[in-house]
This record gives structure tokens, C-alpha cells and sequence, in this order.
């Protein structure tokens, strides 16, 4: 093939590839169908999401999935860009579902979003303002029915409204106001019963979402609002709570007392002159850095960090260290012609790599038991396994010994069989002992080899969340420091601090999982360079 | 052929040894296997010893497998009664989970999940690694090293972001949602690449000249994909699916965010929810779940075992 093309051109085959492949019809009907078909449907699919993505204002979606069909009909459409017609599918869904993740991430821990900051100002004011609506006398009375499109217990929930004074109407309420005569409503006796495409909720579902629904507010055209009464009515009153816009402030007309916002650490809350605050409901904002700095200045995370970073790198370390260690003896040792059974020790040797992780880890934990487990019942020993820091961790590092030696069992008998004789064989002539031979000849050719695994590996346990939270759950925890476990690393420390007592802080959950990620980075990148293992990736 | 003594004296040798599989095969066929005689205490300390330290081995890497197997078959089912070698044989534990479990279901699903990724991720990391081997193009190189790294990540690093796209998906498309399998799919499918590096290893070893006598024929670039390479490396697309198998079955942090209802468990926070409710008691039910589980994967590990030993190094890092 390379002669028919000018012999000049290096990459000759290559182009000439491209030449025969760019030519009409070459992929013949059936591939053309497939692929018009293919593309039909994609473009099929973002015009059907269209009306749902403008209903709901999701404008990213909306973006998105058109970039998506756009970038595919480029691709797939046209006769150019080769290799792209290979790499789009993979990249898109790692693009989608990988990176778009981590970019959120990181946008994310710029503000404060979590508990108690969910909403934007807006939502949040209306809730307070609506909070606060109460009965006059002449309150309408609505009989009320609450249903979901989505969730029971998360909703998004719309009420569905019947006044009182006027049983054949039926209004839709949602946060964004009152419309009249909805589609596909079943009226029984002044009463909705059922709603096309939505689930009524039942008692039972109403008092368990109560807390979302006391926020439901729905604002009607006058100004009032309208607010649940119990589960089956609702009443429209008028709030005594007043939101001025220009001066961002809320006066309760009641008091007079005025509430202006107020930073109360990483967010803002609506507070009296005396300090006293009207809910406690904050808003999302950004905080620029804040997260960032309290990962590094806060000294109650500070104080532990240094101990955890320590004990997450010598985790990582010995997790790999041991493994391939065991891993390369057993390997060494049965990848000799001599030894009899060599296949069946290696199916037995492999077995734990066959066993779900998940599975060994909660069968592990089970065997640290004090007075019942296994490993005292072999040792004879009576260790409070998961009872001290320094048996903790030495159980974390057996049972990761146990799960990752396969692994590098394998990929050492694979490195040392790729190993030409030839080598092994010169150094045997020129006097090289059976050890001598090994350390000088085979082990840096089986290393150079194996050295980006034991990165790949090391990376994942640096961050290897599953093994600490499934055997020890991070402890054990000293009474002077509930936060910071003896098993602890970075990643199973930070998501405690992040999710655990004081709400869930998701900003802060995220800043440090970009820190993560920049640490994981950075040092497999500089073993990388030590191991100058991709210098020759062509 | 690590060990680079020659035969020492007192040694007959017949054949000389080829690779250490060659010798293998050889053995069992008998004829071809190189017959080298040896005195009981040269043979102890040329091979025997090796023996004892692959009985050692042995013995570490089966001890949890037989806990396991015990406690599954004790009838008793808890910690305290569980011991290292089976002391009793019932079934009551496994007929206690499929009568009172929701085990099936939770099969089913992993079954599905696991399906659909291996697919996936086969069919894209293959197409991914075809373009890395064959074609030359700017920015390939960065790609190559950009995946190697995006793959250090795990996924549960981003899991909050994660969990609220998934959740405004949902909002439009309800059967792609948070709480659904398609949405846990279509979440694991962003490692889709993850092969990439092994598949194209075994690309480029695939000589070019190849391609170009099947394109001289007529044939196009697809055709070449999918008639020529592909059968080519299938044993070890086997060794890749397997795998991501095994990673897939055994994700358990992603699918207890994202899979709550009980009707979307997944084997592996279904049998966690078993362990988790009662750790001591529910462990012979645990076990027996997770020998059903882990049965399968054992079964086609010992079936593809030939193919797995160098295929994971041999995509390694060779370029």
C-alpha cells in the first residue's frame, strides 16, 4: 500500500488510508442507512427534548444537547476528521459524565450551597415573606389537594385548589403563582381527586414532606398569599412580613421592626437591629476563596490535616509497596518450567481479584471482631483490632494487602513472561548469579513496565474512600477529637467534615475535593517523571 | 524463565525448556516437557521450595474465600458460630435470601448495569484505541496522557455534582434520572474510556501491513475495525470486559447515592443493607449472598485465566 503513494511522505499509509476512506460510498448502503438512521434519531431525540428543556428553563440542557447532536452530525456526517469518528462516542460520555462533574465541582466550591443555602435570594425571601401570611377574617378558603410530577418525598410538589365558595373552579399552584382551570383534573365533591401525570399524595406522604411544603407559599395576583392549612385545606392571607427590593431589606408591619442582611460567616442571614435573625434561612452566594482557606486555616481541620495527609500518603504507599512486593515473590517464585501445577496456582492466587471489593472489605471487617473474629481466633491473639489507631491501621493495610495482591501478582507474571531470555540468559553466561541477575537485569526491565500500574494504583488509594469507610469507618475516634479518626484519609476525613454534624456543607465538600484532585495530580504527575515511564508513548 | 541458573550439574536435561507456558502445555501433554531429573535434595532446592511457598500463597489467598464459603453454609448464620473450614452443610441461608431478599432483583439489576457498561465501555474504549493506533493526529499524544490522568480520579470525588445533574436530568427526562438504572448507566459510562490503553497495546502490536492489504482488497476503514482488528484482540476484549466486570459488580458508593428505591438495588448495596442492619447475625445470609455473586465472576476468571495473565501488563505503557 505504502508504494502506491510518493515514498516523500512519511506517514504515507496513513494519509493513504485517509484518501480511500474519504471517497463516496465506499462504506456501501447498509452502512449509509445505518448511519442516516443513527443520526435521524439523534437529531429526532434533541428536537422531542426541546419543548420539556424551554418548559422547564433548563437553557444548559438545552445547550447541550444541541451542541451534542451537532457535534455527532459534524462528525458522522461529513467524510472528514478520521479519527474523531472513532473518539467522539468515548469522549463525549467521559466529557458529559467526568470532566462537566469536576468543573462543576469546582465552580461549586466557590460558594456556600448546602444546607440552609440552597435557594437563591429570591426563593429564599418569598419563603420568609410567605412564612409569615396570616388569616384575616375574610380569608378565602381553598379545599386543597397536593400532588408531585416527580417524587413523593422531594417533590417538585403543585397544589391543586378548589375554593370553597365556588366548588366547580380549580386553580394549579406552584412557587411561580396561580393558574386557573388545569388540564386533565378529576373533581369529586369540591375536591381534586387525581390529576393526569401527577401522584397524589396521601397523609402519610404529607406529613412526612411537611417541612418542604410549610415553605410553599403561592403568590396570587393581588399580592397575597396562599398557604397549606392542615392537609386537605388552604387559606389565602396576606403576609405581615414586607420585602423592599431597592434598600434589601424585610419590615414586618406588625413591629415595624426592619431586618436587613447580614454575614454571619459564610453566609447571610436577615437580622434585627438587636441581632435577632427572622429565620433561618440563607441563600446561596459566592464566597470566592473562603472555602479554600478554611480547608488550610481552620484549625480544627488544620490541627489533624498534617497527621491524616501523613498516614493517607503512608497508606498509598505501603498499599503498593506490599502488594507488588507479594505480588512479585509469589510470581517469581512459580514462573519457573520446573514447577509442577503452575496454571492451577495461579487460578487459586487470583480468586480474592475475582471477589466483588465491596465483599471483602465487609467480609474483612467481620474478621477483626474481638472476641469472634477470625484473626484472633488463628493468632490466638485477643486485639481489640479496630479498638487502637495503630492496630486499625495495620488491619486497613492487611486486608488491602489481601485484596491487591493478585493484581500485582498478575501483572508480574505477565512483565516477567514479556521478558525476552535472551537477556536473562546473556547475564546467566557472563557469571551473573540467579539473584544478581534478577536485581541487575529483570527487575528494572519488569519495572519499567509495571511502573505506571503501581502509579495508577497508588492513586487509587490515595483516595481509596471505599476501603476505610467499609472496614473501620475511619475510626477509631478519640474522645478529645470525634472528628478525626485513627484510619483516617484525606478523602473519608473531609467528606465527614463536610456531611457530617452541622449540616451538610456542600461548597466546603467541594473545595476539597478539588484539592483532592490537585494533590492526586500533582504527585502522580512527579512519579510519573521519576519513572520517565512516558517519555516513549507514541 | 526469571531464574538464570543453567541446568547444575548432576542434571539430565532432555529438552530444553521454551517459555514458562510452552513448558506448561508441554507437561501435561508429556512428551514435549523437558525432562530434567534431579536428586530429592537438589530437586528441594531448585523447586521444591517454590512448591512450599506456592502452598503459602495458597493458603493467604484462600483462607477468606473458605470463612466465607463456611459461614454461607452455617446454619446458624452469625459471627460467633462461624468458622475457617465448613463444620456443617445447609442451604438455609441461601434459601433465606431468595425467599425473603429481594436477591433476584438486586441480580437482576447489577446484571443489567454490568451489561450495559462492559458493552459500553468496550465498544468505546476499542473504537478509542483504534484512532490512537492508526491514525496520526494533532493532540494525540496530550489525549493519550490526558485520559491516563482523568482516569486517577475516581468519579466519587465529583459524586455531589454528580448527584444534582442527575437530579435536574431527571426533572426533564424522569426515566434518565437520579433513582433510576438507566441514569446509574449512563453516570458509569463516563468512564467509557478506561480501556483505552490496554486495547490500543494489543492495536499496535496488529502489523499495519494488515489494514493495508485488507483495504487494497476494497475494504474500508469501518470494515477493517470491525471484520479484521477486533477479531483479532478478542481474547483480550474477554480479559478488558471482565474487568470492568468485576470493578462494576463491586461499586457500591455511587450506586447507594444514586440507586435508594429498593426496586433499583444493585448486589452490592443490596447484600451492605444486609450486613449493615445486623453485622453479627445477618453475616451466614451476607455470605450466601455474596458467593452467588461472587460464583460467576470466579467461574470466568478461571475461564479466560490464560488470556488475563500479561494481558493486563502487556497494554501497560509500551506506547
Amino acid at each position: 500500500m505504502a508504494d502506491l503513494h510518493d515514498p516523500s511522505d512519511a506517514d504515507g499509509s496513513r494519509s493513504g488510508l485517509r484518501d480511500r476512506l474519504t471517497k463516496p460510498g465506499r462504506d456501501g448502503i447498509p452502512a449509509l442507512l445505518v448511519k442516516v438512521l443513527f443520526l435521524g434519531v439523534v437529531i429526532g431525540t434533541a428536537i422531542a427534548l426541546t419543548p420539556a428543556l424551554v418548559g422547564e428553563e433548563s437553557w444548559f440542557f438545552l445547550v447541550a444537547i444541541w451542541a451534542i447532536t451537532a457535534i455527532l452530525v459534524a462528525t458522522y456526517a461529513t467524510g472528514r476528521a478520521l479519527p474523531a469518528k472513532y473518539l467522539v462516542p468515548g469522549t463525549l460520555m467521559l466529557a458529559l459524565f467526568v470532566v462537566y462533574p469536576i468543573v462543576l465541582t469546582a465552580q461549586t466550591s466557590f460558594t456556600n450551597y448546602g444546607d440552609g443555602t440552597r435557594n437563591d435570594k429570591q426563593t429564599t425571601v418569598d419563603q420568609i415573606v410567605g412564612a409569615s401570611v396570616t388569616r384575616s377574617d375574610d380569608s378565602p378558603q381553598y379545599n386543597l389537594t397536593i400532588a408531585t410530577d416527580g417524587d413523593p418525598t422531594s417533590g417538585p410538589f403543585t397544589y391543586f385548589l378548589v375554593p370553597q365558595d365556588d366548588p366547580e373552579a380549580v386553580f394549579e399552584g406552584t412557587a411561580d403563582g396561580l393558574e386557573s382551570d388545569p388540564d386533565g383534573v378529576t373533581l369529586d365533591n369540591g375536591r381534586v381527586t387525581a390529576v393526569d401525570g401527577y401522584t397524589v399524595l396521601n397523609i402519610k406522604q404529607i406529613s412526612a414532606a411537611a417541612a418542604e411544603l410549610d415553605e410553599i407559599a403561592i403568590p396570587t395576583e393581588s399580592g397575597s398569599f396562599i398557604v397549606r392549612d392542615g392537609t386537605s385545606e388552604a387559606f389565602e392571607g396576606a403576609p405581615t412580613l414586607v420585602y423592599d427590593e431597592d434598600a434589601d431589606t424585610i419590615t414586618d408591619t406588625t413591629s415595624d421592626a426592619v431586618y436587613t442582611a447580614e454575614q454571619v460567616g459564610d453566609r447571610e442571614y436577615f437580622v434585627d437591629e438587636a441581632g435577632e435573625r427572622i429565620s433561618d434561612q440563607s441563600w446561596t452566594a459566592n464566597v470566592g476563596t473562603a472555602n479554600y482557606e478554611r480547608i488550610f486555616t481552620d484549625s480544627r481541620i488544620s490541627s489533624s490535616f498534617f497527621g491524616i495527609f501523613v498516614w493517607t500518603f503512608v497508606f498509598a504507599t505501603l498499599s503498593v509497596v506490599g502488594t507488588f512486593l507479594l505480588g512479585l515473590v509469589f510470581a517469581v517464585t512459580l514462573n519457573d518450567p520446573r514447577v509442577r501445577g503452575q496454571k492451577i496456582y495461579r487460578a487459586l492466587l487470583i480468586l480474592p481479584y475475582a471477589i466483588p471489593g465491596f465483599i471483602s472489605l465487609l467480609l474483612w471487617s467481620s474478621f477483626y471482631n474481638q472476641d469472634f473474629g477470625l484473626i484472633n481466633d488463628i493468632t490466638g491473639l485477643n486485639v481489640n483490632w479496630f479498638g487502637g489507631a495503630t492496630t486499625a491501621k495495620i488491619a486497613v493495610l492487611l486486608t488491602n494487602l489481601w485484596m491487591g495482591f493478585p493484581y500485582m501478582f498478575l501483572v508480574a507474571t505477565g512483565a516477567l513472561q514479556a521478558i525476552p531470555e535472551d537477556l536473562t540468559e546473556a547475564a546467566r553466561i557472563d557469571g551473573a548469579s540467579g539473584f544478581a541477575g534478577f536485581r541487575r537485569i529483570t527487575f528494572p526491565l519488569l519495572l519499567v513496565t509495571v511502573a505506571p500500574l503501581l502509579v495508577a494504583t497508588f492513586a487509587f488509594n490515595f483516595n481509596n474512600f471505599g476501603a476505610i469507610y467499609l472496614l473501620t469507618g475511619g475510626g477509631p475516634f478519640s474522645p478529645d477529637n470525634p472528628t478525626a479518626g485513627g484510619t483516617d484519609i484525606l478523602i473519608s476525613y473531609t467528606y465527614r467534615l463536610a456531611f457530617g454534624a452541622g449540616g451538610v456543607q456542600i461548597g466546603f465538600a467541594s473545595a476539597v475535593s478539588v484539592v483532592l484532585f490537585v494533590i492526586t495530580g500533582i504527585i502522580a504527575a512527579l512519579q510519573f517523571r521519576a519513572t520517565r515511564s512516558l517519555e516513549d508513548v507514541n | 524463565m526469571t531464574q538464570v541458573q543453567g541446568p547444575p550439574p548432576g542434571t539430565t536435561i532432555v529438552e530444553e525448556p521454551t517459555t514458562a507456558q510452552g513448558a506448561g502445555r508441554g507437561r501435561r501433554g508429556g512428551d514435549r516437557a523437558p525432562k530434567v531429573k534431579l536428586g530429592p535434595g537438589r530437586w528441594f532446592r531448585e523447586v521444591g521450595w517454590r512448591h512450599v511457598v506456592g502452598m503459602i500463597a495458597v493458603v493467604w489467598a484462600l483462607f477468606p474465600v473458605s470463612y466465607l464459603l463456611s459461614a454461607s453454609l452455617n446454619p446458624l448464620g452469625n459471627v460467633v458460630t462461624s468458622t475457617l473450614i465448613p463444620q456443617s452443610f445447609s442451604l438455609t441461608n441461601f434459601t433465606t435470601l431468595l425467599d425473603e431478599q429481594p436477591f433476584g432483583t438486586w441480580a437482576r439489576n447489577s446484571l443489567i448495569v454490568c451489561v450495559c457498561v462492559v458493552f459500553v465501555q468496550l465498544l468505546f474504549s476499542a473504537l478509542a484505541a483504534f484512532a490512537f493506533s492508526r491514525f496520526r493526529f494533532t493532540g494525540r499524544r496530550g489525549g493519550l496522557l490526558a485520559l491516563l490522568l482523568i482516569q486517577m480520579f475516581p468519579q466519587f470525588l465529583a459524586a455531589v455534582a454528580l448527584y444534582l445533574m442527575f437530579t435536574d436530568i431527571g426533572a426533564v427526562i424522569p426515566a434518565i434520572g437520579l433513582d433510576t438504572l438507566p441514569g446509574y448507566i449512563l453516570m458509569m459510562c463516563g468512564g467509557s474510556l478506561g480501556q483505552v490503553w490496554l486495547i490500543k497495546g494489543f492495536f499496535d502490536s496488529i502489523p499495519m501491513s494488515l489494514d493495508e492489504a485488507a483495504m487494497l482488497d476494497g475494504a474500508s476503514h469501518v470494515q477493517v475495525f470491525f471484520r479484521i482488528i477486533l477479531p483479532l484482540v478478542r481474547p483480550i476484549l474477554a480479559v478488558c470486559g471482565l474487568l470492568v466486570f468485576v470493578g462494576v459488580i463491586g461499586e457500591f458508593l455511587m450506586a447507594s447515592i444514586f440507586l435508594r428505591d429498593s426496586g433499583n438495588k444493585t448486589l452490592a448495596t443490596g447484600l451492605y443493607g444486609l450486613i449493615d442492619a445486623d453485622r453479627s447475625n445477618n453475616l451466614g445470609v451476607f455470605a450466601a449472598g455474596s458467593i452467588m455473586t461472587a460464583i460467576p465472576v470466579v467461574i470466568l476468571f478461571l475461564y479466560l485465566q490464560k488470556f488475563i495473565v500479561g494481558g493486563i501488563t502487556a497494554g501497560g505503557v509500551k506506547g
